[in-house]
């Protein structure tokens, strides 16, 4: 890499070397989305659906940033992920928690109504990213299974054959995000309360709450002899930095190898 | 008269003057933002290697850079995903203090920091230089904690967090740019927060 110095060792990389998103280094302009819908998933979450001038395909995991602009000029940027799959064309839809003190994302939820103007910028990240071409583990915590949610509606709407399992957390059923839509390949931990016959006690994410899926993803798949032609099985981790931290020792608990685990974390603030 | 569609966006903080745009003020929190898992790296096999276009290539144990002369940073530090922290502090060794030890070749332009997770990132040389980066194992007076990169750092906080390699295990000196972990996934290859420096081609 250094000329001259050929005996210098290789640098450590995370992922492929030199691997660029697509439309590398295109700039990504902000524009002006319009709300065409805005539906309520639980008390402290909406979906605001937007359609965009100009759109296009994000990969499932990527997210968009939304700008405020007060009157004074004053302004406000948050990242928040595509919870849509790229097969929505034209269309992205973003999942936002109410935060006791976000001062966007209470504007959201206060003062957004279907057809007003959003200024948006995306799609970006290309690490927290599923092309679709490697099995997946999924491993969410409240709102972070927002951008899981686009992997496993990617799955299904491009009838991906590589295995996808999703372990979702959440406080409670009323807090459980896309509840309607988890098939076989979901499972819930409820942590704090579970309705009256849930099969699993309520408690934090355990190592039996894993296992089985990391099994069906890690194991070797369903014997289709297509493995060979996969790329390598990776755990997606998202949630708080407390939840995040508590799943990637589970998953090395049940053998997940730290270099196969991708973490999107959000902090406090 | 008729209601407005939506309420207005109004401004609910004041705007401290040490926010780059598009920044808000965290406060007392530390958010935690990796890509990878968090490695658990001990101080006692901690290492750092400055290594490339250097006369004399070299290692430094835990106990080699706190040998070294101390520093301690006072300032606010920024992160591309809109926090920023202010006035925080961090305790190491300067970068130029460790490059004065290896004679750094006149052709050498930049520097990719890399890490015990695997993790890089690319710097021009002059961002690295000219007390403007440290190496870092305590904030606000007490040891850095594993997710915040301890037991050491890169601390270079002119720019946007991301170029503040945690884990930090070693420096590579180069004659040209050669793009890190996220300067291939999509972000900036400077990161200026007061240009606003977030994404490929900003």
């Amino acid at each position: 890499m250094t000329d001259g110095q050929p005996d210098l060792p290789p640098l450590p990389t995370l992922d492929a070397p030199l691997r660029r998103p697509p439309a590398g280094g295109a700039r990504r302009e902000w524009q002006s989305a319009r709300v065409v819908a805005v539906r309520r998933e639980t008390d402290r979450t909406a979906t605001f659906r937007l359609a965009l001038p100009t759109w296009h395909p994000h990969l499932p995991g990527q997210h968009y940033v939304v700008r405020l602009v007060a009157p004074d000029g004053y302004r406000a940027e948050r990242s928040y992920s595509v919870a849509s799959p790229p097969e929505d064309a034209g269309h992205v839809e973003l999942t936002v928690e109410r935060l006791a003190d976000g001062e966007v994302s209470s504007y959201l939820h206060d003062g957004v109504r279907v057809g007003d103007a959003l200024e948006v910028r995306g799609p970006f990240g290309g690490w927290f990213v599923w092309r679709g071409d490697a099995p997946a583990l999924l491993v969410g915590g409240g709102s972070g299974v927002v951008p899981l949610v686009a992997m496993l509606r990617h799955a299904r709407a491009a009838g991906v054959a590589v295995p996808l399992r999703l372990v979702v957390s959440a406080r409670s059923a009323e807090e459980l995000l896309y509840a309607a839509e988890y098939g076989d390949e979901t499972t819930v931990a409820l942590t704090r309360t579970a309705p009256p016959g849930w099969g699993r006690p309520p408690g934090r994410l355990r190592a039996e709450d894993l296992a089985p899926a990391v099994a069906a993803v890690l194991g070797g798949g369903d014997g289709d002899g297509a493995g060979e032609d996969r790329g390598a099985p990776t755990a997606y981790v998202c949630g708080s930095a407390g939840f995040a931290a508590a799943a990637e020792r589970l998953l090395a608990e049940v053998g997940v190898p730290a270099r196969s685990i991708r973490v999107e974390r959000f902090g406090p603030g | 008269m008729t209601a407005p569609p939506s309420l207005p966006f109004t401004r609910r903080r004041e705007r401290d003057p040490r926010l780059p745009p598009g920044q808000y003020d965290v406060g007392r929190d530390y958010p935690v933002l990796t890509a990878e898992a968090t490695p658990n790296i001990e101080a006692s096999t901690w290492s750092f290697r400055v290594d490339g276009l250097v006369a004399a290539p070299r290692t430094w144990s835990w106990d080699d850079v706190h040998a070294l002369p101390g520093e301690t940073w006072q300032g606010d530090i920024h992160c591309v995903t809109t926090w920023s922290k202010l006035g925080t502090s961090f305790t190491g060794v300067s970068l130029d203090t460790l490059l004065a030890e290896v004679d750094v070749d006149p052709a050498a332009t930049h520097v990719v920091a890399w890490s015990h997770s695997g993790y890089t990132t690319n710097l021009p040389l002059a961002d690295v230089t000219g007390a403007k980066a440290w190496l870092v194992w305590e904030h606000e007076g007490k040891p850095l904690t594993t997710e915040h990169g301890g037991p050491v750092r890169m601390l270079v906080p002119h720019l946007y967090f991301w170029k503040s390699a945690k884990w930090v295990a070693g420096l590579r000196l180069l004659d040209h740019d050669e793009p890190g972990f996220w300067e291939r996934n999509g972000y900036h290859e400077r990161g200026d927060p007061w240009r606003e420096q977030r994404y490929d081609g900003d």
